[in-house]
């Protein structure tokens, strides 16, 4: 890199910082993608890669809805390697009061065009033998999907590149400041923005975000094609997700095109070391054997962790960093950040290019939080 | 199923069987754990095991009263004083005071085209396949790569009646010349040279020689070796490759032990960075039975007790040492060796990733999340040297499991209660 | 302990010596191991339990090593071919 000055500046090359490249590099801006490590790594390396509409709340519906069905016009040009299928997920419902969760959820879904199914505990074994008998029932969701998150980033990162993006790696920032960044290497990169897409690391360069690191354990196993088909997750992974302080663990399994078997999920708080914590571990298995008996046979090879980037909200901040008008960021996205990767760069880039983002950008920008914070 | 041990000896090879022998006759409740059926390692396996050092030394372990637990794996660490392992398709949990790693090494491949034909094989391979009942007599195995072993093993198939039409050693005629005459300074090396020269005599052992393809559609038909810059076809039914030896330090890495130039940091008496962990054999450095069972000895009776008569075996570890040296500076690596894959050949087995895939990436992390080399079950025991060799890419962390291990296994032990628990609402508690 | 032992290899009976690893029954037999990512035919390598290309189904069990387990009467041997 030369002393070019550039349109943006993306300090972090995971999936929402490619995504990002992308985005701008296709809008003719000059782009400059800066990550530590490797294209990615991080979060993006240490997720489950799935792509999911989330209804949380009506915002972030907005934008999973609106991110996978830019993931879905993307799929045809997607290479091998991605390992993109739509194999769609299934909430699983242990009782009535879960089953009454599938309904909302299905109403909720059938009026805003998404498509889903009700599935009665005989319909449920069909599509899942393996799961244990008992269920109530669960919701399919068809148009979900899962992919192998490092190959998406990368093949992100190099539609920018053929657009003449230019990327660094294996290079950190040292300093944020308006309109530049400094690097490890001693050289400093201008640019008419700066956009901090480091995830769990965005406190770092700008301390006064409020990200906190969520740690998550995965399993995966050996290959067993054809034993799961379609994503599974318990229906208390949302209660799990709204508990702000205490370490959970849910029922969370994703087949891989490889025929393994991707075994989650666990979330806890000021966990800073990313070493496997064996008694998360045990929850976590013990979790998903209560709803996949048959998982306990299978060959674990390897388990790991990961950061995701928590916000108090639980939705993403994409937009100007409060009191910089330089610095944007496109940070906090938790375990939505493959799926929502792709709308946050197209509205991040539509409100800087000042033209009109698809969906509202308001409920994700940075200035909201400090409002939140007043009320909490 | 829990078991309470003093002293705790992962890996029943010569240096495990050493260490634990020794820390029994300190008085210690001691265990030996092993993932093969059988005690003895690699070296003292099948027919091997009628050796005379290895019948006296496991004649010591059978009266010595330390438990055996074969034919089980060490998976994971929950916290400092247990090992989880898996015997069967079952959970053993073993609480140790003192734990000695004897982990072993296994043997370096370097990719070469037709390397993953059936019947291509390590040499250590090829030769723990006979033992175990591999029909061997009247085939014709070409020996090739570098290390002591090759002439072991082709000794031993020699002996069981296979022809050898060839042994291609990478290593000079010098080096193999001055490792030679080192060894005239040590009588018990000379010894096992001669007798290796008598079952070995008439083989063609070619020196700076090396495979340059494996050739045959279901199975290995023939090799092309290169012998001082020319090249030569020699049919044959097996290929016993491997590249000398490289340390298993998977356990030691996950209990946090201190590496060095990619061995097991001990001090003068075998204990890691790690309180209460000891290592001792091929993990410290390459050196071959002696080494082995000198080092397991010192462990196991520092581990036991008894550190001053662990003192009085400074003085053959020493010497064991120097050949461990001797031996690294002979078999080194050629250069040429780099140019052993072509783009095509593969690198990872385990997830079919070729050379050409791996070159274009900066690093071993990079290189895994984008091919995924070295996800696969073997976790890069087969490809990460073989990368370090070829692109000086370091491995990454170590994470349990350190063997694949069946998922209830994985999550079968609780320990101490977590005080953070909370139970998930909904369903079924 | 019998000095010959049957397993059953793809369907087919394989009368081995009592003591030979269920990759070495697997090899007599003809067969390879297993069929690798990429559709190539594959046996065993390191002969000690580490590089799994000996992985075979064994009594209904997938991805045994073939290499660390001991034949048995009856054994019910699956390569992946």
């Amino acid at each position: 890199m030369s002393k070019v000055t550039y349109d943006v500046v993306i300090v972090g090359c995971g999936i929402v910082g490619a995504a990002c490249a992308i985005e701008f590099a296709r809008r003719g801006m000059h782009v400059a993608v800066v990550d530590r490590e490797v294209v990615g790594g991080g979060a993006t390396a240490a997720g489950m890669g799935h792509i999911v509409v989330m209804d949380d709340s009506d915002a972030q519906f907005a934008l999973t809805r609106y991110s996978q069905q830019l993931w879905q016009q993307l799929t045809p040009d997607l290479p091998n390697d991605v390992e993109y299928e739509q194999c769609g997920t299934i909430w699983v419902a242990a009782d009535e009061e879960e089953m009454n969760e599938v309904h909302r959820k299905h109403d909720y879904y059938r009026n805003r065009g998404v498509l889903t199914e009700i599935l009665d505990p005989a319909r449920l074994m069909e599509l899942e033998p393996n799961l244990r008998d008992g269920f109530a029932g669960g919701l399919l969701v068809p148009e979900d999907g899962v992919l192998y998150p490092p190959c998406a980033a990368r093949f992100l990162m190099e539609r920018a590149q053929e657009r003449g993006a230019k990327l660094k790696t294996g290079v950190s920032v040292v300093q944020i400041g308006p309109g530049q960044v400094r690097l490890s290497d001693g050289l400093e990169i201008r640019a008419g923005i700066v956009v901090n897409a480091t995830g769990a690391a965005a406190p770092e360069l700008s301390p006064s975000v409020d990200i906190k690191k969520r740690k998550g354990h995965l399993v995966i196993t050996d290959r067993y094609p054809g034993f799961l088909r379609h994503q599974l997750v318990e229906l208390g992974y949302l209660k799990s997700a709204h508990a702000i302080s205490s370490d959970s663990v849910a029922f969370n399994v994703q087949p891989r095109r490889t025929g393994q078997i991707l075994i989650g999920s666990s979330r806890q708080y000021g966990a800073d070391s990313d070493e496997v914590d064996n008694n998360i571990l045990t929850r976590m298995l013990r979790r998903a054997q209560e709803y996949m008996p048959a998982l306990g046979s299978l060959s674990a090879i390897r388990a790991w962790t990961g950061f995701r980037a928590a916000t108090p909200d639980k939705l993403p901040l994409i937009g100007p960093a409060p009191g910089d008008k330089t610095q944007h960021l496109a940070a906090g996205h938790e375990g939505l950040g493959i799926t929502t990767s792709l709308g946050t760069a197209r509205i991040l880039a539509d409100h800087i290019t000042g033209s009109q983002p698809q969906i509202p950008i308001e409920p994700y920008l940075p200035s909201r939080a400090v409002k939140e914070y007043a009320h909490a | 199923m829990q078991q309470q041990f003093d002293v705790l000896v992962v890996g029943g090879g010569p240096a495990g069987i050493a260490a634990a022998v020794r820390a029994a006759e300190c008085g210690a409740r001691v265990g030996i754990v092993d993932d093969n059926a059988t005690l003895g390692g690699q070296i003292w396996r099948g027919d091997s095991a009628q050796a005379s050092e290895a019948v006296e030394w496991r004649g010591k372990l059978q009266a010595s009263g330390v438990t055996p637990l074969c034919g089980t794996r060490v998976f994971h660490q929950p916290r400092p004083g247990v090992l989880l392992a898996e015997h069967d398709e079952e959970l053993r949990v073993l609480h140790y005071r003192s734990l000695i790693l004897a982990t072993g090494a296994r043997e370096r491949f370097l990719p070469f085209p037709g390397w993953t034909l059936p019947n291509v094989m390590g040499a250590g391979g090829l030769q723990a396949m006979v033992k175990a009942g591999l029909p061997i007599r009247g085939k014709r195995v070409v020996v090739a790569g570098t290390g002591p072993l090759l002439l072991a093993v082709a000794a031993y198939l020699r002996k069981n009646g296979a022809e050898i039409p060839m042994i291609c050693e990478q290593a000079s005629l010098n080096s193999l010349a001055r490792f030679a005459v080192t060894l005239l300074g040590q009588p018990q090396k000379i010894k096992q040279a001669l007798q290796l020269k008598k079952e070995v005599g008439g083989v063609s052992l070619a020196t700076s020689s090396w495979p340059l393809a494996a050739h045959g559609k279901k199975a290995v038909d023939s090799v092309t070796i290169s012998r001082r810059g020319k090249s030569a076809t020699i049919a044959c039914d097996y290929l016993a490759c491997g590249f000398h030896l490289v340390p298993n330090i998977e356990l030691p890495l996950l209990l946090g032990c201190q590496i060095r130039g990619g061995y097991v940091q001990v001090d003068n008496l075998q204990q890691t960075s790690v309180r209460g962990v000891f290592c001792a054999g091929e993990p410290t450095s390459i050196g071959g039975v002696e080494s082995s069972l000198v080092e397991g000895q010192i462990a196991g009776l520092v581990a036991g007790g008894r550190t001053e008569e662990a003192r009085k075996l400074f003085g053959a570890r020493e010497r064991a040492r120097r050949f461990a040296s001797l031996l690294d500076q002979t078999f080194r690596l050629r250069a040429e060796l780099r140019k052993l894959p072509s783009p095509e050949t593969l690198v990872c087995r385990c997830e079919d990733v070729s050379y050409a895939r791996l070159q274009k990436h900066v690093g071993w992390r990079a290189a895994k999340l984008q091919t995924r080399c070295g996800m696969g079950p073997c976790q890069g025991r087969i490809c990460g040297p073989a990368t370090q060799f070829f692109f000086k890419w370091n491995p990454d962390s170590v994470r349990p499991p350190v063997f694949p291990v069946r998922v209830e296994n994985l999550g079968a032990f609780a320990g101490q209660p977590d005080p953070q628990e909370t139970a998930i609402s909904g369903g079924h508690e | 302990m019998p000095d010959q032992i049957t397993l059953v290899v793809n369907g087919s009976p394989v009368l081995v010596p009592s003591g030979t690893s269920v990759a070495a029954a697997i090899a007599i037999a003809g067969h390879a191991c297993r069929t690798s990512v990429a559709g190539e035919p594959r046996g065993p390598l390191c002969g000690m339990g580490i590089c799994f290309e000996c992985r075979v189904t064994i009594n209904g069990t997938p991805h045994r090593r073939a290499c660390q387990v001991f034949g048995e009467t009856g054994m019910d041997v699956r390569t992946e071919e």
